[in-house]
């Protein structure tokens, strides 16, 4: 079975919501829309206090090239136009607006009725990204990056395959899962649709063999209507959801260290929610206005797969699922590897929360770190082929230059160092602080040299 | 014994060639330096801190000589020598120098464990950089002091330390040199290196909070709300400006009335190094309020 080639960790799977169908969340009483929900510039509110509006209408404009409109996903009137404190843990622009019933845009498709590619002989490359841009759809993975962005080789690149991320490595996670088992018919057609738009003939379809369910039906459907889409099971290693290692595995070839990125060898990824929502924008000119959220944890009592409006608040979402539990210690936006802690149930659901975990706080409570034993564990798990203690220690001292020779931008921050070693020590923290300021060095240094 | 001559003469010719080499080379490929620079690198105290904005005391040497071919030592300063050392300077390279203004480093928060509550417990690596990084530390407020001791590492005068009880950074004004070493340090900008003031008295402003006045109200109760108050009492001088809802008092107009720190309905403006206030019979709640939070700092309870 087809894996990525370096590093990756086995941490438990804990899908404890692998067999809980997609059961729709209630509507927020009001739904805060954060103009931060993807990768780039903000979003550019549009309206403004008192406004009516109805699901789908478009509340901010792109803020760039680099960016994504954003949609509203309730009907009713903005309350203002001010800030909230979001997934991040700082305060940012947003919008709220107060629910008042449940009214559709008209040019948004309800009737529940598939619609094929063969059904609109229309649609051209051009027309998909353009449809697709306009609807706001990100990354669904997490990463959110703007969809059309990517679906837009720069000069000079050409795509090659597309390769669908329906890996869904981290623990606790069961969205794209669901969504695999309850629509791959619209799923097929998402994906069809981004091979049009990239005009290639080969499309992939990645699966962690935790799946077997979803691998059977996909690969039924798949190969009565889609021959040139293949679905690959891949064994189960973390990350193989990484981009990277997704291309690795499944077409064997090696994105170089950035600046370069996975279209300069030929492939275009997507997360299989990306390609969903590509799906309900293209054919049922429906914006990304809804996802699927996995509420879940050992201490939960009702946990499950939500299919949730964006900007509902996690408050909300975490009391249809049985409420806070007692012990909780940690509230996390993702999962348990890449996840980012919240301050706070009062955050809105954005386009790319994949998740609400809750872990108590034996689970959520860290131990002391100890000295490096130099046992090489970290160099082993790398799945970048990286040396975690040598990066973390630069990022510690500060040593910026050294770091950015020893390639820590190469970094995908996915937290196997930090989870293999047996000092408890934070390395994935001290690496992603480096990272983070090196990246600041070296676009100040761009800026610099553009000036001159 | 003539093998012992031989041996003698061989390695005395050897000698004398090396020796005639080395000459060569001492004279062919000498480097030439100023001597000025020798000499105004040994007055300098050897902290090497990078305080004066140049590499070690050898790279503030040859910057201070190269300024003075050029005529003046303007903005040179070295923090740790401060005004006896520039002085020395000027005498080596024949100029003079105009008296600068002392300075020292203040933490402009006052957000400690009592008036700024804990919403959550930040359990990974205890550094500010990362916590302002992975997060916004374990308060509601996103401006102010992390309390983890970044500045406290990169003090290398031992003039800064934690305080415990407060949580908060404090600064020992005799030891600080102003080097500027913990405000590069601090991620939120919290620490900003100012004029010390005639006898060491100044006004400060000891908030970074920009939010606006009601949610700053929520996460601290010496946060700056941006009322404005300050502003309008110190009309007379305009020492006082209003940006982004945090209020700054500019050192070099003020002249230490202490209106404003009576003004201001939060105690976020504090008074440093003044004599305790003598009990005044019917004090208004401000000015309560304000020697109230005011003795938190210890500073105040030096005599000037």
């Amino acid at each position: 079975m087809k894996t990525f080639r370096i590093g990756g960790v086995h941490p438990e799977e804990n899908k404890l919501t692998a067999d809980k169908p997609i059961r729709d969340a209630m509507l927020p009483k009001q739904a805060v829309f954060s103009m931060f929900q993807h990768i780039g510039a903000p979003a550019k509110p549009v309206v403004k206090k008192g406004d009516k509006v109805k699901v789908g209408t478009l509340l901010a404009e792109a803020g760039g090239f680099v960016s994504a409109p954003v949609h509203s996903s309730v009907s009713g009137t903005v309350n203002k136009v001010d800030s909230v404190l979001d997934a991040s843990g700082t305060r940012r622009a947003a919008i709220y607006v107060d629910v008042e019933g449940d009214e559709w845009e008209e040019s948004i498709d309800r009737s529940g009725k598939l619609v094929r590619l063969s059904d609109r002989p229309d649609l051209d490359s051009k027309t998909i990204v353009e449809k697709i841009k306009n609807a706001g759809i990100v990354g669904m993975g997490g990463a959110t990056f703007p969809c059309h962005v990517k679906l837009t080789p720069p000069p000079g690149c050409k795509a090659e395959c597309v390769i669908i991320n329906a890996v869904e490595c981290e623990p606790y996670l069961t969205a794209d899962h669901r969504l695999m088992l309850e629509h791959p018919d619209e799923i097929l057609v998402g994906v069809s649709l981004i091979m049009k738009a990239v005009n290639v003939e080969r499309g992939y379809i990645g699966i962690e063999n935790n799946k077997p369910d979803a691998i059977r039906l996909m690969t039924e459907k798949a190969r009565k209507d889609y021959p040139q889409i293949e679905v690959v099971p891949l064994q189960m290693k973390y990350p193989q959801g990484g981009e990277k290692q997704l291309i690795d595995a499944v077409i064997g070839r090696q994105v170089p260290a950035p600046p370069a990125i996975p279209i300069h060898v030929g492939a275009v990824v997507q997360n299989v929610g990306t390609a969903f929502a590509i799906y309900e924008a293209v054919m049922l000119n429906k914006p990304l206005v809804d996802r699927i959220i996995t509420v879940t944890g050992k201490t939960v009592s009702n946990p499950g797969n939500l299919r949730a409006r964006l900007g509902t608040s996690m408050q909300q979402l975490m009391d249809e699922c049985g409420g806070l539990p007692a012990d909780a210690g940690k509230i996390i936006s993702g999962g348990p590897m890449m996840g980012k802690t919240l301050m706070s149930l009062e955050v809105p659901m954005t386009k790319g929360s994949s998740g609400l975990l809750i872990m108590d706080m034996k689970e959520a409570r860290r131990a002391e770190p100890q000295p490096c034993i130099r046992c090489g564990k970290c160099v082993r798990a790398c799945a970048m082929g990286l040396e975690p203690y040598l990066l973390a220690t630069l990022s510690a001292h500060a040593e910026w230059e050294r770091a950015e020779q020893e390639d820590i931008v190469s970094c995908i921050e996915c937290g196997c160092c930090q989870f293999s070693c047996p000092s408890k020590r934070p390395l994935a923290d001290n690496i992603r602080s480096g990272k983070q300021k090196v990246m600041g060095i070296i676009r100040s240094r761009a800026a610099q040299a553009k000036k001159q | 014994m003539s093998l012992i001559l031989l041996a003698v003469i061989v390695l005395g010719v050897l000698g004398l060639v090396s020796a005639l080499v080395l000459f060569y080379a001492s004279h062919r490929f000498a480097v030439h330096e100023d001597p000025r620079i020798g000499q105004v690198a040994a007055v300098l105290p050897q902290a090497n801190c990078g305080g004066c904005g140049y590499p070690g005391c050898s790279g503030f040497a040859a910057a201070c000589v190269k300024a003075a071919d050029q005529g003046s030592l303007e903005g040179k300063l070295c923090p740790v020598g401060g005004q006896a050392v520039m002085e020395q300077v000027a005498d080596i390279v024949g100029l003079s120098v105009a008296a600068s203004a002392p300075k020292v480093a203040v933490v402009r928060c006052n957000g400690s464990c009592e008036n700024r509550p804990r919403i959550a417990e930040f359990d990974g690596m205890h550094t500010c950089r990362v916590q302002q990084m992975l997060g916004s530390g374990e308060t509601a407020c996103q401006y102010g002091c992390l309390g983890c001791g970044d500045c406290v590492a990169a003090c290398q005068f031992g003039a800064i330390s934690m305080n415990p009880e407060t949580g908060l950074p404090e600064v020992d004004e005799d030891k600080c040199t102003a080097c500027g070493a913990c405000a590069k340090a601090c991620p939120r900008g919290v620490i900003e290196i100012r004029l010390k003031g005639p006898k060491g008295r100044r006004m400060v402003v000891l908030c970074n909070n920009k939010d606006k006045g009601a949610v700053a109200n929520k996460v601290c109760k010496t946060a700056c709300i941006g009322c404005g108050k300050c502003v309008k009492t110190c009309d007379k001088f305009q020492a006082i400006t209003l940006e982004n809802n945090l209020a700054y008092i500019d050192a070099e107009k003020c002249k230490l009335c202490r209106k404003c720190e009576e003004a201001c309905p939060k105690g976020a403006i504090h008074a440093f190094n003044f004599p305790p206030r003598k009990p005044a019979a019917p004090a208004a709640p401000a000015a309560e309020a304000a020697t109230g939070a005011a003795t938190q700092q210890t500073n105040n309870e030096q005599p000037a």
